[in-house]
């Protein structure tokens, strides 16, 4: 049952289309990939980055933080550059669903503030969660302004660009 | 640590990835909504998981050869932050005050309580 697609289906970019994306082999093969090296990288930060029990998990607080910062910034760069399908959908998928989502975590937040609890530290239990969440609104909100503000800068730099001009979304920039 | 057990961290993040991709797009088309139930469930889900492996580990001994490939492989690629930031922020940006706290917090609260409902539960089975 299709539904008409939203005029501003570009700026909704992690919201899957109307056809179950998520049961293409192709689609999920994309997110598998980017999984795997976001894993890798986050597994391998970790490890070279060994945090005492009881302290501020620094690893866990580093990663979450890049990768919100970097998943604000790659959704608002696709968005912007047209609707969700063909190889920004690719984009979307290998870098945000596969690489960045693996890359962060809340599961270890969210355990490690536990046990912070349970190692009675309670300041950090309390401070350590509260401000993941803060930072990670405030860098992914960031991505997000760099993003934009790259994309009208290239629209002013480049106005005659027909990638520029062709696949605008209905929402894209008025110049 | 062998490059062995690195290898399995990698492949289940992959593979907890994938379970993210497909219990999101599923919970989406069965539960359509503007407010990001699907993320939440499996953060809470993934979070619930990693406290039993935790658990388990701290409290038998368990190999934490467990606690690497279930723990920090499938848990940490099946659940994500920064999809619940860019969330969080689309709900304010759609000026759903009540939903960006109700979201962010709960969020929060729910997964650190299924975090440690899983270390309890680690410890006691």
């Amino acid at each position: 049952m299709p539904v008409a697609p939203h005029p501003t289906a570009g700026a909704a970019a992690p919201h899957p289309a109307n056809r179950p994306v998520h049961l293409s082999a192709p689609m999920i093969a994309i997110v598998a990939g980017g999984a795997l090296l976001g894993t890798a990288a986050r597994y391998g930060l970790a490890l070279r980055w060994p945090v005492r029990t009881a302290a501020w998990p620094w690893a866990t607080f580093t990663v979450n933080l890049i990768g919100a910062f970097a998943l604000g910034f790659v959704l608002e760069a696709l968005a912007r550059r047209g609707e969700d399908a063909g190889h920004r959908r690719l984009v979307r998928l290998g870098i945000g669903t596969g690489f960045l989502g693996a890359f962060t975590t809340y599961s270890s937040l969210a355990v490690e503030t536990d046990m912070l609890v349970h190692a009675a530290r309670p300041a950090l239990a309390v401070a350590y969660p509260l401000a993941s969440v803060s930072a990670g609104l405030l860098v992914a909100l960031a991505g997000i302004a760099l993003a934009a503000g790259h994309h009208r800068w290239r629209l002013s730099r480049l106005p005659q660009d027909p990638d520029a001009v062709d696949t605008s979304p209905a929402d894209g920039e008025k110049r | 640590m062998t490059v062995w057990i690195f290898a399995a961290a990698c492949l289940a993040g992959s593979l907890g990835a994938v379970s993210r991709f497909v219990v999101d797009g599923e919970i989406r088309r069965r539960r359509p909504s503007s407010f990001p139930w699907a993320t939440l469930v499996i953060n809470v889900t993934g979070s619930l998981l990693l406290g039993i492996v935790t658990g388990a580990v701290v409290a038998h001994g368990e190999p934490t050869v467990w606690k690497t490939v279930v723990g920090t492989g499938f848990c940490g690629g099946y659940t994500t932050f920064s999809t619940a930031m860019v969330e969080t922020l689309r709900l304010a940006q759609g000026k759903a005050t009540i939903a960006t706290m109700t979201y962010a917090l709960g969020t929060l609260v729910a997964a650190t309580a299924a975090g440690g409902t899983g270390l309890a539960l680690g410890w006691w089975l």
